[in-house]
């Protein structure tokens, strides 16, 4: 399973080559021989995920035609809710819950037939770059034990990286996706803002979050998409756009192609491997996919950051008022009123980053404060949506890398909030702006870490950006590659 | 931008949080320094009455601005009660027990 993608999984079920059941026992027994030393899994559920699988394998032996993706094993982010199972959202606070319901992605997974194989770690609420925020356990990269996968959904980068499954979903407020799908070696594509929907998925920052797939190639990314995206009568915010098709379309490369490349992150501040590596890119597109190149300034780019963390800790103190013990998770016994029921709870409950969110958050909100800081930051979100809406009047697709750096040392930068949160500068000006962007990969550092390129468009132009990403990868042939541990493992 | 413990100690009671002296030392410190960094907006021109059309995220984009959404008010059966209450920390005869919420005397 490991070399192949989730297309060629499905297709061979489909025509009786392998069936789904032996697929998820192969999924299954990669967890169990690896996810020791990774930690990408904070719940398994074989039993039901089996039960899935025999299910789409009866439809074979019916002579049916199988949905797309059917019996390909996929991870979900421990965010997004699946009845019957845990959503603990890395956090203390939501201890013993069992969901009792599904979030729409899982009803359309479901329906698809893709039996899911468990549960993944994350930051805690999601809120992090490495994952070294989850209450519940390291998760490590599998391109080097020792550094970070990348956050905030880690362990579902960190599932596909380690060939535990060929896909998985996890969420991108502003990067979530993208930061370790480049640090992983991996595709993460975030879609535009009301794609898909959200109703299901733990909120963070509403305005800002959105479901988004990892695969090992562009193919496969496009076909989750494909099947995750869709109006939703339960999520208001939801496009009512025709139900896409990336595939059909893939293999053909727009003409007259204008790619911009992003002034304000062109290697500036980044680590030189990094830089080396986006000049390498520009090359690539100029000359194999025969582009023309243009430099696009934006002075909204650098101050982004200063806005995401003001809308996005804004959203959450809001998101987040109602962990407070009352209908669900775990409530801290007090001798006092409900009011000091609610405090200890939360004090108790909310690790460290997530507290100060909250706090960040809820003074930026708070009277006398509100027109100095959130209502400066939406400002801000403005030009940038206008910068973004310029730039697209004379380009096509922007690129930039995803990530400056590749991935860092488990506990580099854990201690100090403000260097965290600069590591997400390529990829919260999309979140803020809500276009879509995949980051693919682009190559290795010198000491064989992944690098990631972050391709972005203008709102629902995905199609058009999956064809650009595929043909880079066709180029650069980086996708489906393992880690050379792993690599070894397979190969025995 | 610089927070006071005072005013780290008043968000928090805003935030339903019980933090302690030594806490609201180091988020002072560290909320003073993101603030800081929020400061950078203050270079921005974002007076420009021009931004004003693109404070909807439906604005600054070709795509016809999708009309508020409605559907119909209709009654359907998600889950049950005895599936919610499962979650809940405290029940009693099919409802979420909480602590004392209101004073002997209040009216």
């Amino acid at each position: 399973m490991a070399f192949q993608g989730a297309l060629e999984i499905h297709r061979q079920i489909q025509e009786g080559k392998i069936t789904a059941v032996s697929v998820l026992k192969q999924s299954l027994q990669a967890i169990a021989q690896q996810d020791l030393d990774i930690g990408a899994f904070l719940s398994v559920h074989g039993e039901t995920a089996l039960a899935e699988a025999a299910a789409v394998d009866a439809k074979v032996s019916a002579g049916e035609t199988l949905p797309l993706l059917a019996g390909v094993p996929i991870a979900i982010k421990d965010n997004i809710n699946v009845t019957g199972m845990p959503t603990t959202c890395a956090s203390n606070i939501l201890t013993g819950y069992i969901s009792p319901y599904n979030a729409t992605v899982i009803e359309k997974i479901k329906t698809a037939g893709l039996p899911i194989v468990g549960k993944t770690n994350l930051d805690e609420f999601a809120m992090g770059s490495s994952t070294e925020n989850s209450a519940l356990k390291v998760t490590r990269n599998p391109w080097n034990h020792h550094c970070v996968p990348g956050g905030s959904s880690g362990g579902s980068a960190a599932a596909v990286a380690g060939a535990m499954v060929p896909l998985s979903l996890g969420s991108d407020t502003g990067g979530s996706v993208r930061q370790p799908a480049s640090l992983c070696g991996l595709v993460g594509m975030k879609p535009t803002y009301g794609l898909v929907s959200r109703y299901g998925l733990v909120a963070f920052g509403s305005s800002l979050d959105q479901i988004s797939p990892f695969a090992g190639d562009v193919a496969d990314a496009a076909a989750l998409l494909q099947l995750i995206a869709g109006f939703d009568p339960l999520d208001s915010t939801t496009l009512k756009t025709e139900t896409p098709d990336y595939l059909t379309t893939l293999e053909q490369l727009p003409s007259n192609l204008r790619i911009g490349v992003i002034q304000e992150l062109n290697g500036e501040g980044m680590q030189p491997e990094v830089a080396e590596n986006f000049a390498q890119m520009i090359e690539l597109c100029q000359k194999q996919l025969g582009a023309s190149i243009q430099t696009i300034s934006m002075s909204g780019i650098q101050p982004a950051i200063a806005a995401y963390y003001i809308v996005a800790t804004a959203e959450a103190s809001s998101n987040l008022a109602r962990f407070d013990g009352v209908r669900y998770g775990q409530r801290k016994k007090t001798t006092g009123d409900v009011h000091a029921m609610y405090r200890k709870t939360r004090a108790e409950g909310f690790g460290p980053e997530v507290t100060r969110r909250i706090m960040l958050g809820t003074f930026c909100l708070s009277s006398g404060y509100y027109d100095a800081y959130y209502g400066k930051a939406q400002r801000a979100r403005a030009l940038l949506r206008k910068q973004f809406q310029e730039a697209y009047g004379q380009v096509d697709l922007l690129i930039c890398p995803t990530s400056p750096t590749t991935a860092f040392k488990i506990g580099e930068k854990a201690s100090d909030p403000l260097s965290m949160y600069l590591s997400d500068i390529a990829t919260i000006p999309v979140n803020l702006a809500g276009i879509p962007a995949i980051s693919i990969p682009s190559g290795f550092d010198k000491s064989g870490l992944p690098m990631g390129l972050q391709i972005l468009g203008p709102r629902l132009s995905e199609n058009k950006i999956f064809q650009v990403a595929r043909a880079i990868e066709q180029v650069t042939g980086y996708h489906h590659l393992l880690p050379p541990a792993l690599a070894q493992t397979v190969a025995q | 931008m610089t927070i006071t413990h005072e005013a780290v100690a008043h968000v928090a009671t805003l935030a339903r949080l019980d933090i302690s002296a030594e806490d609201a030392a180091r988020y002072a410190e560290e909320l003073s320094k993101i603030l800081t960094l929020v400061e950078q907006l203050n270079t921005l021109p974002l007076d420009d009455p021009a931004l004003d059309a693109f404070m909807d995220e439906t604005m600054a984009t070709d795509i016809p601005q999708q009309a508020v959404l409605t559907r119909p008010d209709l009654a359907f059966k998600h889950y049950t009660r005895e599936a919610l209450l499962k979650n809940a920390p405290e029940e009693e005869e099919g409802f979420f027990r909480v602590p004392k919420i209101l004073e002997e005397n209040s009216n």
